[in-house]
């Protein structure tokens, strides 16, 4: 699956945040039972399976029946290749998970908190339709029109992107994302800073709003758009997602909020799955051109190298160690529990001075699950309004989030069965929503009843 | 309502229910990814329930009150059928979904039994539910207010956090119930399950008599926790020897596993259940893997001569 997402910025840059799920292009991981003799058929058997289908059980039929040792030994192989991919599957969907809840529990804590986002204080540019309609038949009306602006903006803006990046124009698209991360990561960041401190009566002088924000503000664009700790990008990624889903969530009027939820996933739905939708060919170019897409646009779930890959020995030596550690991470349900850390630690130490083509196998292999931040973004605007407009009612926001959860899982198991990049919003986006009005709508008042009474079922 | 309040209740609410979740449930992703299903699943029994009551009460007349009322106790009991038929569907798809880890697993093991897969769907369960019971009452407990003040119990938000802990506790133990019932089809297990769970909500119709509902639903639960242990293959002597770890001479575990030569080393579950494999160790065809069997004797070090 492929996410990707256009960084929208300020309010001033339209936003398009488009996003589909992405799974890394990675070869199968061999396995790593008793000695590494395993991995060089494996490598072999990477290519035979990749070219293959997935054949299932027949693979055990044929390795029983099959007296050589080889063909024996290599469905054996292929079989573990699987159940790896299996295991992988799991454990990507995890190191998705958290992210998504990370953003989210963000965003709902300030919204319950901070009253500044619930406030309505004018709309964005984008949305030029006013809601303060006396019928219904004009809110709705009016609603619809403003969807429609913004999918055009949408549309629009990621058009321009892919036509920019066929033609090369790396320039310009860097220029733009750092100007829209600047503005994320300082203005953004000043205000939501302004706003807690309001609400929670803290006096801060500007010497010390200064440093503070400068130094987030700067240790933030190192880390997304150069090198950093992988921890700390993610972090940054989480926070910026955020922060813009709470600048949706406040400026977004009521029901335009929901229709445009809506036709955002349809419209990351055809984006992605056709052939010329502007997503699926972004996303296709840079595989041709063996590219990562912009660090700053995607969340990754691993180590990932910036655009220049085989860096030489010295400056490959600091990262090296994260690696092999996500490395050794991704396989350690592999080894036998416990003791074998240990011994594998040891191991690790001459590791640096392996040379670089092990080093950019294993990076290959530990590349993950990306998800695009326009996800997270949508993601959290949902559960953001459902926290702040469903009559400060928990149970409707806790059904939201295990609905995009399950979505998110849903849309990842289809990842593993078409390896190729799909939209990540659709699933989860439908089932929050039905999940929202039904809650709010059916479950709520049949909760309420059974708390005033008392009574559990 | 304090803060003090507000930690307490959820401590007790939902305390043992995390604990079980970090212990056993957190270091493993099939785990979480089968906790939230079961969880997902749980909410979709609600909604369908609070459909079929929401259309009741639009359908009836508002000022009649026993009519009400009946309408009410009905959408209890609906709703409480609705989850076992949930819970049933669940186990179904797990059932699938261990067929598709069998096929795909190199030694014909699926990396996560039924029985784990059960006591994760009911944790699922519990934790939804309980969670939907009192996250509002948590929420408001931070807020202004007296408890009681116009003439109901001032216990109510303790006797709610209890309430909750022994539901989710429950539902754990009526997961591992229903799917064992499921897997060896014995009818009278899920009927058993089913009734219990109709029994505790109808008993909370006591509320606020107290004693009269959560008295039977803790020993209801202590008496369900027996049967699920004993289904589990646990034993009163297993039970003891799980106490008596860490006083337990090593010379004593190594013998009850008729291994020979042992020493004093850090032993591995993977490689020990294999070789219990091959040698047709007779522990191998009770449990799913001799790994599981023997962690509560990982304080004690053993290890094979080969």
């Amino acid at each position: 699956m492929i996410t990707f997402m256009n960084n929208s910025d300020s309010e001033e840059e339209p936003c398009n945040e488009r996003t589909s799920l992405m799974s890394a292009e990675s070869p199968p991981v061999p396995s790593y039972q008793d000695g590494l003799q395993a991995s060089a058929a494996g490598e072999a058997q990477a290519h035979r399976r990749r070219a293959g289908s997935n054949r299932g059980p027949n693979n055990i039929a044929g390795g029983e029946m099959s007296g050589s040792g080889i063909p024996v030994r290599e469905s054996a192989l292929e079989n573990e290749e699987e159940e790896l991919t299996l295991k992988y599957g799991a454990k990507h969907v995890i190191m998705l998970f958290v992210p998504v809840t990370l953003c989210m529990i963000v965003v709902v804590a300030t919204i319950k908190s901070v009253r500044f986002y619930t406030e309505k204080n004018g709309q964005l540019i984008y949305t030029p339709f006013s809601e303060d309609t006396p019928s219904v038949g004009q809110r709705l009306l009016n609603s619809v029109l403003n969807t429609i602006v913004m999918i055009s903006v949408i549309i629009v803006m990621t058009v321009f992107l892919v036509l920019l990046y066929k033609y090369r124009c790396y320039k310009f698209i860097h220029g733009w994302l750092i100007l829209s991360s600047l503005m994320l990561l300082f203005l953004f960041t000043y205000i939501y800073l302004g706003e807690v401190l309001k609400t929670y009566n803290v006096a801060m002088d500007y010497p010390t709003l200064f440093i503070v924000i400068w130094n987030f503000g700067a240790v933030g664009m190192i880390c997304i758009h150069w090198k950093g700790p992988l921890q700390l990008q993610q972090a940054y990624l989480i926070m910026i997602s955020a922060l813009m889903a709470l600048v949706f969530i406040k400026y977004l009027p009521e029901w335009s909020a929901w229709v445009i939820l809506g036709a955002i996933s349809i419209y990351d739905l055809m984006a992605v799955l056709c052939p010329k939708g502007p997503l699926r060919m972004l996303v296709e170019t840079a595989q041709e051109r063996n590219e990562p897409i912009f660090p700053a646009l995607i969340y990754s779930s691993a180590m990932m190298w910036t655009v220049g890959m085989a860096k030489p020995d010295t400056a490959a030596r600091g990262p090296s160690q994260q690696t092999w550690d996500a490395a050794e991470d991704g396989r350690e349900h592999l080894r036998s529990p416990s003791h074998a850390e240990s011994q594998m630690s040891e191991t690790r130490s001459p590791v640096p001075t392996h040379p670089i083509t092990s080093l950019e196998e294993l990076e290959e292999e530990e590349r993950g699950v990306k998800l695009g931040l326009g996800d997270f973004i949508f993601y959290s605007v949902l559960v953001g309004k459902a926290a702040a407009t469903a009559s400060g009612d928990w149970n409707t926001t806790l059904a939201c989030f295990v609905a995009i959860l399950i979505g998110l899982c849903l849309t990842l198991l289809l990842l593993a069965v078409f390896k190729k990049a799909l939209p990540a919003l659709p699933i989860s986006i439908t089932f929050g929503l039905i999940f929202y009005f039904s809650t709010d709508n059916l479950v709520r008042p049949f909760m309420d009843t059974l708390a005033s009474h008392q009574l559990y079922i | 309502m304090t803060l003090a309040v507000f930690f307490g209740c959820t401590f007790i609410a939902f305390g043992p229910a995390f604990g079980l979740f970090i212990f056993t449930i957190a270091r493993d992703p099939l785990r979480i990814i089968i906790l939230i299903a079961g969880a997902f699943f749980w909410l979709v029994s609600l909604l369908l329930s609070s459909l079929i009551w929401f259309i009741a009460v639009k359908a009836s007349d508002p000022q009649d009150e026993r009519l009400q009322k009946g309408l009410l106790i009905f959408g209890v009991m609906f709703s409480v059928l609705l989850q076992e038929a949930f819970r049933f569907l669940y186990y179904k798809l797990l059932r699938k979904a261990i067929e598709g880890l069998v096929a795909l697993s190199e030694d014909g093991c699926s990396p996560i039994s039924i029985q784990q897969m059960a006591y994760v769907a009911g944790v699922g369960f519990g934790l939804m539910s309980g969670a939907f019971s009192m996250i509002n009452l948590l929420a408001d407990a931070l807020g202004p207010g007296t408890v009681g003040i116009h003439g109901d119990s001032q216990l109510y938000f303790l006797t709610s956090a209890f309430m909750t802990m022994v539901l989710i506790f429950l539902h754990t133990f009526w997961g591992i119930l229903f799917f064992h019932g499921c897997e060896h089809r014995r009818w009278w297990e899920i009927a058993a399950v089913v009734i219990m769970h109709l029994t505790v909500s109808g008993l909370s119709f006591c509320n606020p008599l107290y004693v009269g509902s959560l008295v039977p639903s803790y020993l209801l639960m202590a008496a369900a926790a027996a049967w699920a242990y004993l289904l589990s293959g646990g034993s009163a002597q297993n039970l003891r020897r799980f106490l008596l770890c860490k006083c337990c001479s090593r010379k004593g575990v190594g013998d009850t596993l008729g291994l020979v030569g042992y020493q004093d080393c850090c032993w591995d579950g993977e490689r020990l259940s294999q070789w219990l494999k091959q040698e047709h160790h007779p522990l191998v065809s009770q449990t799913r893997g001799a790994g599981d069997f023997l962690r509560p004797w990982s304080g004690c070090y053993l290890s094979l001569e080969k």
